[in-house]
């Protein structure tokens, strides 16, 4: 049938639609980077490298929340990644069939929690278990170390390195699942007819396969750490230092974003938290796109191809 | 090695047993019909509750899905029908990674786009936020819902003489539609448990307001405050909003998955299966 207005009305409103995605992320650039342009300025007082936040004098060092933000990230990374891998591949491969489903699902539902959630229990939970016992027995392990010195008030680094770290897993292990199981069979099939057993089949024709996905997914589970805001705010003590100890408090950029902005009038220091905002967005949207891609690129040829079973 | 990986996948799954029992132990502990139906009592006075912010999260989402279901679902029937476009390519890779970035971030584009124009905290803010939260959500829901209907459905009706759109919009997207709405549910779900987005658009609210003008109350919101309050039946409510939140989060999700699998079994099945005889 040829085509009616009614069709060409219909056809409009879909592309429309779809193209509000790529627009959306469009406005947010620009208008973060707009607002954050007076920051840029000589006498702004912003400076990424600076280490002094002292709204009244006009100072704006954003090093603080940076480093925070990237350690924090990269040591729950580190705990969150072979956990959720394995997790995964248990998931995919190892559990019995009908254990598979509702393991997955139990990830899921890890990965649906909201996050202030999940700051409520870190903070009624885990941060007293840190300060009681936790951070004693570390202290007492490595009586030397400036990784575990300082006072132990509970909310710290570490809190939020642990919390972040839970909060990621299931993201890892969802994408990595995923990855898993787009493996074609006949990887599999040959690897056992050549006489491989169950975890060398995994180790020798799966993993490698699925090596861009994986890196992808954990890459996505570390764009997801860099933006955690309210779970991380809640732990972490706030405070605008470089911490030495893993018992100190410490900041993030979106925890400062997260208690600051409300409450900014002076125009300084609204663009020196929009140059914040515009830090978090680049680094994400950068972890985030290269994320995507790898996993994009294990799932099907092109990026933005229609992953499944067609 | 397996022994290695199993324990791996116990310890990923250990938090999530530990954070489920504590909330459900703590948090149906503090439900009570005073949650449900008050506003907040003055700090350290008991009998309040959390019944304008779990009002204010309702008409925030509904603000939300003014944007977010129009658009989101228009973009998820593009992303189905017309898949290998390059517009369309584009757009499912940057919806993942949209959907990837810190919801803060949305908060600060309502809040420059509207608070700081008019001058003044609003719901519509916190709506308008959320809705742009909701729309890449939405969009791959429904795309993947979209897809599962098979293509002999469709084409059929193009040969019975349907018009383009009658067939994507009275064939198709109804025969997707238990999938699309459980889908679209459990966006909202996980629409309703942010927190961040509000925190400078909507604000909170101590007392009762359903004025989309005003700041206005929303349960995450008052989580995040009494979570870190002094008082102790601040933080059993905190508890039990936090239950709320994951009854009808895992609930959801759930059905979701129930009704999922149940329609791809349906649709899979052939187009015999689908006749309206």
């Amino acid at each position: 049938m040829p085509e009616t207005p009614a069709d060409r009305a219909y056809r409009g409103y879909t592309t429309l639609s779809a193209i509000a995605i790529p627009a959306l992320v469009c406005v947010l650039a620009v208008l973060i980077a707009r607002a954050a342009l007076p920051a840029l300025a000589a006498d702004s007082g912003v400076s990424v490298i600076g280490r002094t936040w002292d709204v009244g004098r006009g100072q704006f060092g954003l090093l603080p929340a940076l480093v925070g933000t990237l350690t924090t990230s990269f040591f729950a990374l580190c705990i969150a990644a072979p956990l959720g891998l394995g997790a995964a591949v248990v998931a995919a491969e190892l559990a019995p069939r009908p254990l598979r489903a509702p393991l997955a699902f139990l990830l899921d539902l890890l990965a649906a929690i909201p996050s202030v959630v999940y700051g409520l229990w870190a903070l009624a939970v885990v941060v007293p278990l840190l300060r009681t016992r936790v951070m004693p027995a570390l202290a007492d392990a490595f009586p030397n170390a400036a990784l575990v010195a300082g006072p132990q008030y509970g909310p710290s680094m570490l809190a939020a390195v642990l919390v972040l770290a839970i909060m990621i897993l299931p993201y890892i292990s969802a994408v990595a699942r995923e990855v898993l199981l787009a493996v074609p069979r006949t990887q599999r099939d040959a690897a056992l007819a050549l006489g491989a057993t169950r975890w060398e089949m995994i180790r020798d024709a799966v993993l490698p396969y699925a090596r861009t996905g994986l890196i992808g997914g954990v890459m996505l589970g570390l764009g997801r750490a860099l933006g955690e805001t309210m779970a991380v705010t809640m732990v972490i003590g706030n405070r605008h230092t470089l911490p030495t100890s893993l018992f100190e408090p410490g900041y993030t950029l979106s925890s400062l974003l997260a208690n600051e902005f409300g409450e900014a009038s002076a125009e300084g220091h609204v663009s020196a938290l929009m140059a914040a905002a515009c830090l978090l967005l680049g680094v994400t949207l950068l972890v985030n796109g290269l994320a995507q891609w790898l996993v994009w690129r294990t799932q099907h040829g092109r990026i933005g191809d229609h992953r499944g079973a067609d | 090695m397996q022994g290695l990986l199993w324990t791996a996948a116990m310890l990923a799954v250990l938090p999530l047993v530990a954070i489920v029992t504590h909330i459900v132990g703590s948090g149906f502990a503090a439900l009570s019909t005073s949650l449900f139906f008050k506003s907040p009592a003055p700090a350290g006075v008991s009998g309040g509750g959390m019944a304008n912010g779990i009002a204010g999260t309702l008409l925030l989402v509904a603000m939300a899905s003014v944007i977010g279901l129009p658009f989101g679902i228009g973009a998820g029937l593009f992303l189905a029908e017309r898949a290998g476009t390059r517009l369309a390519r584009i757009t499912r890779f940057i919806a993942d990674v949209l959907s990837g970035l810190p919801s803060i971030v949305l908060g600060i584009v309502a809040w420059e786009l509207i608070v700081r124009p008019s001058g003044q905290f609003s719901a519509i803010a916190g709506g308008v936020a959320l809705g742009a939260l909701m729309l890449p959500l939405v969009a791959r829901a429904t795309e993947e819902m979209v897809r599962l209907v098979p293509n002999a459905l469709r084409e059929s009706a193009l040969a019975l003489g349907y018009s383009q759109w009658r067939t994507s919009l009275t064939v198709v997207l109804r025969t997707a539609l238990p999938g699309v709405l459980t889908a679209v549910l459990v966006a909202l779900a996980r629409v309703a448990g942010e927190t961040a987005p509000l925190l400078f658009t909507a604000l909170g609210n101590a007392y009762w307001s359903l004025n989309p003008t005003e700041p206005i109350a929303a349960l995450p919101l008052q989580i995040f405050s009494y979570a870190q309050s002094p008082y102790d039946d601040q933080r059993a409510q905190a508890w039990a909003g936090a239950f709320l939140l994951l009854v009808l989060i895992a609930g959801l999700s759930l059905i979701a998955r129930l009704v999922v699998r149940a329609r791809q079994r349906l649709l899979r099945a052939g187009p015999s299966r689908t006749d309206a005889s």
